[in-house]
Formats: structure tokens, sequence, C-alpha cells
């Protein structure tokens, strides 16, 4: 078992004609991932990477069996590719398009909802269990499989995490990339319960960054309901203020959001803290090692 | 974001029929007075700087005029203030209203909820923030029922409203929640909202729209009024781009990783000054650009640090060495590089013939650039 993703996934590729879903569908496949069909409206009966092409999403779970969707198409077409796949019966949408108007967001958000189904991003990584299946974007090579759980509001920064636990000779269990948009399917709070369930991760890396108060909500959660031992970055202490949504904006987080706020919550719920990114791999390894003494 | 000044906020609030002061924007002294002299803006009136920062008021920027002549005087001294930095280039002459009682609504996005939130308060007329919890009414909104009927009740009750009033504002919500979502809003801010008789008169107007939505809205693509002239043709070729105060250079991708080598930075002395997030890009054409862009802005010392993933790391090597070759030897700067991921060996080897070393350690290349930065070996 891992989370959300396993040896099960069937994925379809909304967007696979692109340059984008070629390269990753590629990447997807490498990593040892079932991807069963493609989609782009009008091109259907070609292939990409030996994946067969559909005009729907609908076609594609039929001939494929897909029950999981990577989405690449570009931002002004997003919600729709969401809707259609939410429609056909996907119940895990990872939408790595990024620049999607939070308008647009909140549709996709709320009709998942409703109809049960979970969208991880948008602008995200996707999501990872290495040894299993990827779906998304994280480069093959930072993975090694293990016991380590990784989830992350950063792209790139996670890569550079995830690949430092890997130089440290651990492995993980499942990595996930939440995306760094306003509004996202999938949050930290959303995430942590799959990695309390999971009986294959035995630490989990949260890895935050200034702004909202996703990070503040995950402390308050760690506190009551998650009994792994946490290790937490939060990029951005030292960004300069400003950048934020005007008055309104500021009395929703009302004396939370900044980088001091976010640490100072997780310390009090029992992570620790790594004030930089190159700490992280020791802190994992060091309760590694205790959790094997248990 | 394009954060829209008040006389723009409110001619998008006129077309949607929200009422507001006769008024009209004034780039002179003598538009300001000629505003007047015409009757299109009736006297005793006030004139108001256009600029973004808030409090404008206590900073001089708002005057009022009971004259021609006066609103020509009070836009000469507005036109030649800086305000927080801002240099004044419009006013806004308002015909004064008889103001009973200054109100606050805006709609805007609450992240954790993934919902947007009705805010409203009854203490209107002074910064939000000021205002104590007790007295601010939070109503979220589905976007599918959208702002409905018995929210919007609500908050005329909640503001003491009642009769014309509370209709007036019922229509008013009503409009506002369609300009949150038609233009693609970050934020719609009425501050103050008076009443003015029965009725109600939305005083100032503040509006952000959203840079991800610009392709449903050309409109807002002209509005440049808070970026640098370097930020703005870094907007134009996408590559995201911060001026600070500092000296070091930052070429990172991904904000979090950019938002990371700052705060190692930092931690061994550095000062920031720049910070460019190449974002994904297979293109080293991109990469080239974003270093020119880079040595306009005259920085100490350069830290360029990658994690390729989307962006692979020969792409970033071979846009370097480009650069690097069209960078004139007056505005050469030291540079250090630390490039991992997709394809490093690759990209490695492509620095290292072009005489350029990568530091794989984070700390090691954070600490080497600060020391190049000051002048040290």
């Amino acid at each position: 078992m891992s989370v959300l993703v396993d040896g099960g996934t069937r994925v379809v590729v909304q967007g696979i004609t692109g340059h984008q879903g070629t390269v990753h569908t590629r990447g997807m496949k490498e990593f040892g991932t079932n991807v069963v069909a493609g989609v782009t409206p009008g091109k259907a009966g070609g292939q990409v990477e030996g994946v067969p092409v559909y005009d729907s999403v609908r076609e594609a779970v039929r001939a494929g069996g897909a029950n999981a969707s990577a989405i690449f198409v570009p931002a002004p077409f997003a919600k729709d590719a969401l809707l259609e796949a939410v429609d056909a019966g996907i119940r895990l949408c990872v939408v790595v398009t990024e620049h999607i108007p939070f308008h647009d967001m909140l549709v996709m958000y709320h009709y998942a909802r409703a109809h049960g189904a979970r969208i991880i991003g948008p602008n995200c990584p996707g999501i990872a269990a290495p040894g299993k299946a990827k779906v998304g974007i994280i480069p093959n090579v930072v993975f090694r499989p293990g016991r380590i759980g990784v989830i992350s509001r950063s792209g790139t920064l996670t890569y550079e995490i995830v690949n430092g636990i890997k130089e440290m000779g651990l492995g993980q269990s499942t990595c996930i990339g939440l995306g760094g948009d306003p509004v996202v399917g999938t949050s930290f709070v959303d995430a942590l319960p799959l990695f309390e369930a999971d009986p294959e991760t035995d630490v989990l890396v949260l890895v935050g960054e200034i702004g909202g108060t996703a990070e503040e909500d995950a402390a308050e959660y760690i506190h009551g309901h998650f009994s792994k031992p946490v290790v937490a970055y939060i990029a951005g202490r030292s960004a300069p203020p400003g950048k934020r949504m005007g008055h309104a904006g500021a009395i929703i987080s009302r004396g939370r959001g900044t980088a001091e706020t976010k640490l100072a919550a997780l310390q009090k719920a029992g992570a620790r803290v790594a004030r930089f990114p190159y700490e992280i791999p020791g802190l994992v390894a060091e309760l590694a090692a205790q959790h094997a003494h248990r | 974001m394009v954060k829209l000044a008040e006389w723009r906020g409110k001619e998008l609030f006129r077309t949607y029929g929200i009422p507001l002061p006769t008024g009209q924007v004034a780039r002179s002294p003598a538009e300001a007075e000629a505003t007047v002299t015409s009757g299109r803006v009736p006297l005793p009136c006030v004139v108001k700087a256009q600029v973004l920062a808030g409090g404008r008021g206590k900073g001089g920027a708002v005057r009022f005029a009971t004259t021609a002549a006066e609103a020509r005087a009070a836009a000469e001294a507005i036109l030649a203030l800086e305000f927080k930095g801002e240099k004044v280039r419009e006013v806004l002459l308002e015909g004064k209203v008889a103001i009973a009682r200054e109100l606050y609504v805006s709609l805007t996005l609450d992240r954790s909820a993934r919902l947007p939130v009705l805010i409203t308060s009854a203490r209107g007329g002074v910064e939000i923030e000021a205002v104590d919890d007790a007295e601010i009414d939070r109503q979220w909104v589905d976007p599918f029922p959208g702002l409905t009927a018995y929210a919007r009740r609500h908050a005329a009750k909640v503001l003491g409203l009642a009769g014309p009033t509370a209709r007036a504002l019922d229509d008013l919500l009503a409009k506002l929640w369609t300009i949150f979502q038609a233009e693609d809003a970050e934020l719609v801010e009425i501050n103050p909202l008076a009443v003015v008789g029965d009725g109600l008169v939305a005083l100032d107007a503040k509006v952000i729209i959203e840079d991800d939505a610009a392709f449903r809205h050309p409109q807002y693509a002209a509005i440049q009024d808070d970026r640098t002239p370097l930020e703005e043709i870094a907007r134009e070729k996408e590559i995201a781009f911060v001026q600070l105060d500092g000296n070091i250079g930052v070429i990172a991708n991904g904000a979090g990783l950019t938002m990371a080598t700052l705060d190692v930075l930092k931690e061994f002395g550095g000062s920031p000054g720049v910070f460019l997030d190449l974002g994904g890009t297979d293109d080293p054409k991109k990469v080239t650009e974003a270093f020119l862009l880079m040595a306009q802005a005259h920085p100490k010392a350069v830290f360029l640090n990658i994690f390729g993933g989307v962006t692979r790391c020969d792409t970033v090597a071979k846009g370097l060495v480009e650069a690097m070759g069209q960078v004139p030897a007056s505005e050469r700067f030291p540079l250090v590089a630390r490039i991992r991921g997709n394809n490093e060996a690759l990209g490695i080897e492509i620095l290292r013939a072009a005489g350029i070393a990568s530091v794989p350690d984070l700390k090691a290349s954070a600490q080497a650039v600060v020391a190049a930065a000051e002048g040290r070996p």
C-alpha cells in the first residue's frame, strides 16, 4: 500500500500530444507507471510513446480502463479538461497545468468534491510512489523506494529535498507535490490522514512556503491526529513582505501566514524544524533510526 | 496581479451600475480646474491622488475645494507629490456627498476555506485591519449558487440597514459578486461605502485583477502602474523577476527553491538584490535572456541555483554559456553555479568546457557567492 497511487493505477494523459504531455508520458512510463491512454480532442487514432490517443476521456476510460488522469492541457482549457475527467468517472486528477485562474479552480475543486473526486494541484509536480506509479512530472532520478513520505507545496524544491533524502541512503514511500496556487485540490490537511494510514510511511517530511495558512492548519491537525514523526521546512523566511492580497487578504490570515508563525505552530505540534533544505536529510535519518528502534 | 488605481476601479464599477459620486480624472492643474468650470464636477469637491498605496488622507494626498481655483491649487499640490515612493500622475475630482454613515464591504478569496468570502463591517472608513474582529462579519460564498439573496439580507442586517437602503445594498452586493467573478478579481473592496440619504455611494474602489486570467481580459494588460522597467521586460518574457535592495543576483527555478536560496544566502551574510525565477523551461534562449536581464541589474555576483526537472541542466548550461559570451566585459560579474537533477552530468560538462565550475553543495555554493559579492576570493 502507498498513498493514492499503486500498481493498480492506470493513467490517462490529457493533453498527451502537446510537448509537455509527450515528454512526461515518457517519464511516467520509464518510472514504471501503467499509462493506458492519452486524450487530445481531434487527434484520436494516433499514438504517443506507444500510448493510444482518444478524442475524449470517456473513450479513454472505456478502452483503457483509466482510473487516474494527468492533465497537461493549457490553462484556458484546463477547467473543461478536469470537468470532463470527473464526468468520465476518474477519481484522481493530477493537474500539472500552471496559471489556471483561481476562479476556474474554485469551480473545479467544488465540482470534483461534489462527485467524490480528488484533485492534486494545479500547478503541481504530482504524485509518485517509487517502484509503483507516478502521475506527474517529478524527475525519476531523485527517487528510491523507502519509508519516508513527502508532502510539499513547492516544485523544484521538492525535487531537491527528495534527492537529498536519497543521497542520505534513505528512500521514499510516496511523495506528493500539492502545488503552490492559492486554491489547491489537496492541502496538507487533506494529505496528512493518508500518510497516517499508510503502513509504508514511517517519517513524514512537510515542505511549506510563506503565504496562506496551510502550514498552520497542518500544525493543528498534526497536534491532535498525526502520530508519526514529522520534519518541517518553510521556504521564504527571508522573503520581503508585501506581495499579499490587499487588506482583505490580511484580515483573513490575521496574525498567521508568516514563516515565523508557521514554524512556531509546527514546532508546537511536535514537528522537528529544519532551518535550511540541507538540514532535512539529517533530521529524517535521525527520526527514521529512532523509529526502527521502537 | 493588476491593482487598479481608484479611478480605474470606479470606471469598472460604473459599467456595472454601482452608485458613485459625480467625478472626473485630471492629469494637470488646468485639467482639474476645467472639470469644475465645465460643471462635470460639482462644488464643493474632493481632490484625491491616484496612487496604489493606502493612507492617502493622512499623507496630504486628499484635499478639498470649494472653488475652481482651489481645485486647481489642490491638484497642483497633489500632482507634485511623491506618495510612498509612487509619483502621482492623476488626481480624481469628485463632488462631496452628505455622508450619514461609512460602511465596509469586500469580496475576496479565503484560501484555507477554498471559497470566496464576503466581508462586511459597519465600521467603514478606517483601515479594516484596525477594526476589532467582533465587528467584522464574514460569509463564505459557494461558487455554484453564488452570492445568495439570504446572504445579502444577512449583510444588510449586520450593517444595520433597512427599507430602501437595504434594497440598495442588495442590488450593490449582487453587482459586486458579478464583478468579482466576471472580471476575475482577487479583491473588490469598497471602503468607505457611504450611506447617503436612502441610498449608498461607493466613495473608494479597490480592485485587484488576477494575472492568470489575462487571457480573458486583454484590457488589463496595458496597466503597469506598479512595476519597475526591468520587471516589465521580464513579465513580457514570462520570467518572474523581483528587484530588492541587495547586491547578489539569484537565478533559480521554481518559487520554493528561489525562496530557499534567499534564506540560505541571508544566513551566510549575503544580501540578495534581484531574484529571477526561470520557472520550467527547456529553451536555452530563455536562460540566455534571463542572464542578460540580470546583467542589466548590475549585481556584484550572481548565484545560479537550478534543480532540473522540466528544466534540463544541459539546457541551462547552454543558455548560460551563450549569455556569458554576450555580456560586455565591463558588465561581467562573478558567477557561482549549482546545477543538479535532470541531465546533471551533461550540464556540468558543458559548463566546465566554458571554464565555469558547478558547486554541488548548497551551503558551499552559497558561501562562495557571498564571498564573491564582497570581493573576497
